[in-house]
């Protein structure tokens, strides 16, 4: 049996996963990705060698914005394509639009037969990222994910600034006034939510399905905002956040001379 | 990657530095120097006046914040930093400029010269807002008159017909060294860099001697030729085929024109201002009434800046063709509003023509290079 390891080092998280030549999952690993990749990086060797599957032994590709940084990685491929197949692998479909709420920025691939064929990017800013979330949960004094379950519960609210430091001061001053926590909290899930949904209209065509993959994939009030949205089911599913790491695991299957 | 090019290369990337003295030559020698902005600035006038063009836009974001204590921070980089070169003394050529000359472009340049006008001499053209039917070029037609009228009276010289007919003549010489040049990249593989190939164009505008800038863009073009033909290959036959069309680019070429070959594409063709878009139009200088001929020439420049832009469309078509174009990738800096509205229909003609399309919006920090390389990169894997 051959196997291939993927790995993503987000802004965030680094992400780590085995496939076999069968494509099934067999290992997945989560980290902080802390302050400097490489010894992240150094970090997943040692647990990639405890659990038997040595990187470099085996095909091994990186990804994510530290993917430069993982010294026994046999070659580098950028996180838009490894989202891209990763979500394809996990989702089907022949046509998929793939949505990646990530900490510094939010994707949107389309895919058509498993290989991306365009994407749009957020520019320069935080509004519509996981930055935004967590800059805006930790000013509730909340986890990120319990700010998208209490949202749920809010509602009538809303946040107008698109900037994160002034949405900040926006959510301060509703604090201020005594607005319920739930409905803060929905009011910056919803400011994502259409943020992201605008930015998803810009690639037009069909859009076929459309997954949600990344960090915030596992907030089931995030998925079903964005499919009212949206009008359209958004699909989830909790792998989801190990999207890039997976399409970096399928990237590895083109790399020749380590499996026999 | 630039090792095995000619080393005239490296002589026209120096241009522009090396520029200041020669003006500064010019200008002890009882010279004109007018500044300029724009691709719609009719040099023939100036050259038959006897001024010296010289380019003012600003490419570096150091003078940025001395232009925003007059200019709101949301406003295109290179008009900044334009101003701010300018308001901050720092540019030694808007410094030797004796007029600033500038045209009724975007919103936000055309607000600027009103600025700059405090502190220079400035003297506007305005264009019309679109090139359909006969009156758009009457219109620009009498703009040159009037602007002819101003220099004769300004600088006490004389513009005749012949001597305009004389200057257009050059002009259009030194369009055609510059598309020769520029098309030697439809070879497969490309012979050159687009980045050496953009510098070049660019440094070109720092030779205040027409005849010695076509010489050198000539042979520079033949040194290409001729080291194609002896098998010189330092493009990989494998790199991807870019088109580069948006805004002005000087200011951002590093980190994405750079970035995008080191990548493993290369860029086959510069649609932008200091590329074709402004040069394949000639002067028909046999026409009767040359002014007329030297409008009309300036008139078919495909901005964004005009409404609708068909011209656009239609060259790019044409380009995606003739440079077997494998991507397009269209570059505009924030808050460029006719370039990132525009963007729309660019998208529509690359995805009607099946060629992918990326769209990167940026200005002179550094601040996202990462992330743009990044792009580049993924849009690289997507022509795999």
């Amino acid at each position: 049996m051959n196997y291939y390891i993927g790995i993503d080092i987000g802004s965030t998280c680094a992400k780590t996963v085995v496939l076999d030549e069968n494509k099934t999952l067999l290992l997945h690993l989560v980290q902080p990705t802390g302050w400097s990749s490489v010894d992240t990086a150094l970090a997943i060797q040692r647990e990639l060698r405890e659990a038997g599957f040595d990187p470099e032994q085996l095909p091994c590709v990186a990804t994510g914005y530290g993917r430069i940084s993982v010294p026994f990685a046999d070659k580098t491929v950028t996180e838009i394509t490894c989202h891209g197949r990763g979500a394809a692998l996990l989702h089907g479909g022949e046509e998929l639009t793939v949505i990646d709420i990530g900490g510094q920025d939010t994707k949107i691939i389309r895919v058509e037969g498993g290989m991306v064929k365009d994407f749009v990017m957020n520019d320069k800013c935080s509004a519509g990222t996981g930055r935004f979330l967590e800059v805006m949960a930790n000013t509730l004094a909340l986890r990120p994910d319990a700010l998208c379950d209490l949202a749920r519960r809010g509602g009538g609210t809303s946040i107008s600034s698109m900037c994160t430091v002034f949405a900040e001061s926006e959510v301060i001053s509703l604090i201020g006034r005594g607005e319920k926590k739930e409905n803060i909290a929905y009011a910056v899930v919803d400011s994502i939510v259409k943020k992201v949904a605008s930015q998803a209209r810009r690639l037009e065509g069909s859009p076929g399905r459309v997954c949600l993959t990344g960090g915030l994939c596992s907030c089931a009030y995030v998925r079903d905002a964005l499919s009212i949205e949206l009008r359209t089911e958004v699909a989830a599913c909790p792998e989801g956040r190990y999207a890039g790491a997976l399409g970096a695991a399928l990237s590895a299957f083109s790399i020749r001379g380590k499996n026999v | 990657m630039t090792q095995s090019l000619p080393e005239s290369f490296a002589e026209f990337g120096e241009a522009r530095q090396k520029g200041f003295l020669r003006v500064k030559e010019i200008k002890e020698q009882g010279g004109k120097v007018a500044g300029v902005f724009c691709t719609f600035t009719p040099l023939e006038i100036l050259d038959t006046a006897g001024i010296t063009p010289v380019s003012l836009c600003g490419m570096s974001d150091e003078t940025i914040p001395a232009a925003e204590a007059h200019l709101p921070k949301n406003l295109c980089p290179l008009i900044k930093s334009s101003y701010g070169f300018a308001v901050s003394d720092k540019c030694p050529y808007t410094y030797f400029s004796d007029l600033i000359v500038g045209e009724t472009t975007c919103d936000g340049k055309k607000k600027m010269y009103e600025l700059l006008g405090k502190l220079k001499d400035t003297y506007i053209l305005h264009l019309p807002q679109g090139i359909a039917g006969d009156d758009a070029l009457e219109f620009w037609t009498r703009e040159l008159r009037r602007f002819i009228t101003y220099l004769e009276d300004r600088f006490q010289v004389r513009l005749t017909d012949a001597a305009l007919r004389q200057a257009a003549r050059v002009r259009n010489e030194e369009r055609a060294a510059r598309l020769e040049l520029m098309e030697l990249q439809a070879l497969t593989p490309p012979p050159a860099f687009g980045y050496d190939i953009y510098k070049t164009l660019e440094g070109l505008g720092f030779c205040f001697d027409r005849q010695e800038a076509i010489d050198k863009v000539r042979s520079l073009t033949a040194q290409l030729r001729a080291d194609y033909d002896a098998g010189k290959r330092p493009v990989s036959p494998h790199a991807k085929r870019i088109l580069v069309t948006g805004c002005p680019i000087g200011g951002v070429l590093d980190k994405t024109v750079r970035a995008l070959e080191e990548k493993g594409g290369v860029a086959v063709c510069f649609e932008n201002c200091s590329g074709i878009k402004a040069m394949h139009q000639m002067v028909d200088t046999e026409a009767e009434d040359i002014v007329q001929a030297i409008a009309r020439r300036y008139l078919s420049i495909g901005c964004a800046v005009m409404t609708p832009d068909s011209r656009r469309m239609a060259l790019l078509k044409e380009l995606l063709q003739t440079f077997r174009v494998d991507g397009v990738v269209e570059i505009d800096l924030q808050a460029c509003t006719p370039y990132c509205v525009e963007s729309f229909w660019i998208r529509q003609a690359a995805e009607a023509a099946g060629v992918p399309y990326l769209a990167l919006e940026t200005d002179y920090s550094q601040a996202d290079g990462g992330q743009l390389s990044t792009r580049l990169e993924a849009f690289l894997e997507i022509l795999e």
